[in-house]
């Protein structure tokens, strides 16, 4: 067996459990719950009296005009200084979770606001309250056209969790730093490293399609309710 | 019955229904006519609130709602009247995520808390009155304008209304597929189902309706039977509108190629 062959395969198995305990449970924690907080800011960016919304778009406009990265040593080195002390771990989660919320929050804006004006009123016409109205008829066909931004947001994300590595938590990026930090072969290290991202994106890009194909079997939203 | 007084309308400063007062007895068919713009279409939101009337009154059965500027019209009370009504768009509005049947069903399961297997009887027994039982498992986007309008009005049907309202249920179709609604909505009309419905329609009109109102500039010009109005209107500007509708929908008959079919 070559040796850069050898190399990958004896240092498999810790990348794989470093991306099982941290990378996996990082990103869909993270993405639950920046779906959920998305959600919410998207609801008050529309629909909540002035001083919520404008609570909401602060929020987002601070999330995506400063880097993942600052944002990760805030919560992790900064905070600190004012008593607020976390872990590494839980520190990353927060910093993932504001982030995905924030970016998800405009997908779901955009897509709330694409269903048909007529769909609200045909909801309320057959006597829907607010909320039955968003769960049952608009949700479910804005979620059909959320599907491709969300997985980009999605894949994104995955990638993005080995910035962890620099607050210390030991995913598997870290994990392929500390390998060549003793066997001094960072191209194989890393090469492989990006090769697990890789098929991580590649799962989820499936799932995509799967989840398209499940949408779509209903033809998408009328013509004639534009 | 259902009865309207003096409902105002305004948007900002647009004045879109003027001091309006109608009466829609149990039973009767009304249809509200006249030129785009004229308010046909706001005051029937004013019958389900769909649109709130500025001021005046709003009662639907035993249920009345005042209206004033200012005053705060609370969620309970409108559900209160919007549930005695149903609603046909211009446009179908079916819930393209729901079957044919999963969208008669939805009012009665989510909004009603009927149990699935009674919603889905309610359901087939009125997608049957509207010819559409052999699609109950269709989706919207599989049926025409006209089925997808007939399974429309059997959503409005499905909490059994008091009236059922239709906004130009006709205008997006062709006239071979809006024949077919208005077949159904002849058949409902007959069966003593009170409708109000606003319309450029006028074979739907004056086949259905037993009464009609005409509407300008958020006034009523002139109502009555439909005998009368389609027949021999009183105001000048009743007949001016009468006699362009019977013209244009001529031409659509005899006129060489005129290509406006559909």
């Amino acid at each position: 067996m070559p040796h850069w062959l050898q190399l990958m395969s004896d240092s498999l198995p810790t990348l794989l459990w470093a991306g099982i305990k941290f990378t996996v449970p990082l990103t869909l924690l993270s993405f639950a719950f920046g779906l959920i907080l998305g959600l919410v800011t998207a609801v008050a960016r529309l629909f909540a009296p002035m001083p919520l919304a404008l609570v909401a778009r602060f929020y987002v406009w601070v999330i995506r005009g400063t880097p993942l990265l600052v944002q990760l040593f805030v919560i992790f080195y900064g905070l600190p200084s004012i008593g607020i002390l976390l872990d590494a771990f839980p520190a990353a989660l927060i910093g993932f979770t504001l982030n995905i919320g924030a970016y998800s929050s405009e997908i779901i804006r955009a897509v709330i606001s694409s269903v048909p004006r007529g769909q609200w009123e045909a909801a309320y016409s057959i006597g829907m309250n607010w909320r039955q109205a968003m769960g049952r008829t608009i949700l479910p066909q804005a979620a059909r056209v959320a599907v491709p931004p969300l997985s980009n947001t999605f894949i994104s994300l995955v990638k993005d969790t080995s910035l962890a590595a620099a607050i210390t938590v030991p995913e598997l990026f870290q994990a392929a730093q500390r390998i060549v930090a003793t066997t001094y072969e960072p191209l194989i290290l890393y090469i492989e490293a990006a090769l697990i991202y890789l098929v991580l994106s590649s799962v989820l890009s499936s799932l995509q399609d799967r989840l398209e194909k499940r949408f779509s079997r209903y033809g998408g939203m009328l013509e004639a309710n534009r | 019955m259902i009865e309207l007084s003096h409902i105002e309308k305004r948007f900002g400063d647009a004045v879109i229904l003027k001091d309006i007062s109608l009466q829609f007895p149990e039973g009767s068919v009304t249809a509200l006519v006249g030129p785009s713009g004229g308010g046909k279409s706001t005051l029937l939101r004013c019958i389900n609130l769909l649109e709130l009337p500025t001021s005046g009154t709003v009662q639907v059965g035993e249920e009345v709602l005042d209206f004033a500027p200012g005053r705060k019209i609370g969620w309970q009370a409108i559900q209160k009247i919007r549930r005695q009504t149903g609603m046909v768009f211009q446009n179908f509005q079916l819930f393209p995520h729901r079957t044919a049947i999963e969208n008669v069903m939805e009012g009665l399961v989510t909004v009603l808390k009927w149990p699935k297997e009674r919603a889905a009887a309610r359901a087939t027994e009125l997608l049957t009155k509207v010819g559409m039982a052999n699609k109950a498992d269709a989706w919207p986007s599989t049926l025409s304008g006209g089925q997808q309008q007939r399974v429309a009005i059997a959503r409005a049907l499905a909490p059994s209304p008091r009236v059922l309202l239709c906004d130009e249920p006709t205008s997006a179709l062709d006239p071979e597929l809006s024949a077919e609604v208005v077949d159904v909505l002849g058949t409902l009309a007959k069966e003593g189902t009170t409708m109000v419905m606003a319309t450029h329609d006028l074979r739907l009109a004056s086949q259905i309706a037993n009464h009609v109102v005409f509407l300008e500039n958020g006034s009523v010009v002139e109502s009555g039977s439909a005998r009368t109005i389609f027949g021999s209107p009183q105001h000048e500007r009743t007949r001016r509108f009468i006699s362009s509708i019977n013209a244009a929908q001529g031409l659509e008959h005899t006129g060489p190629g005129s290509g406006t079919d559909g």
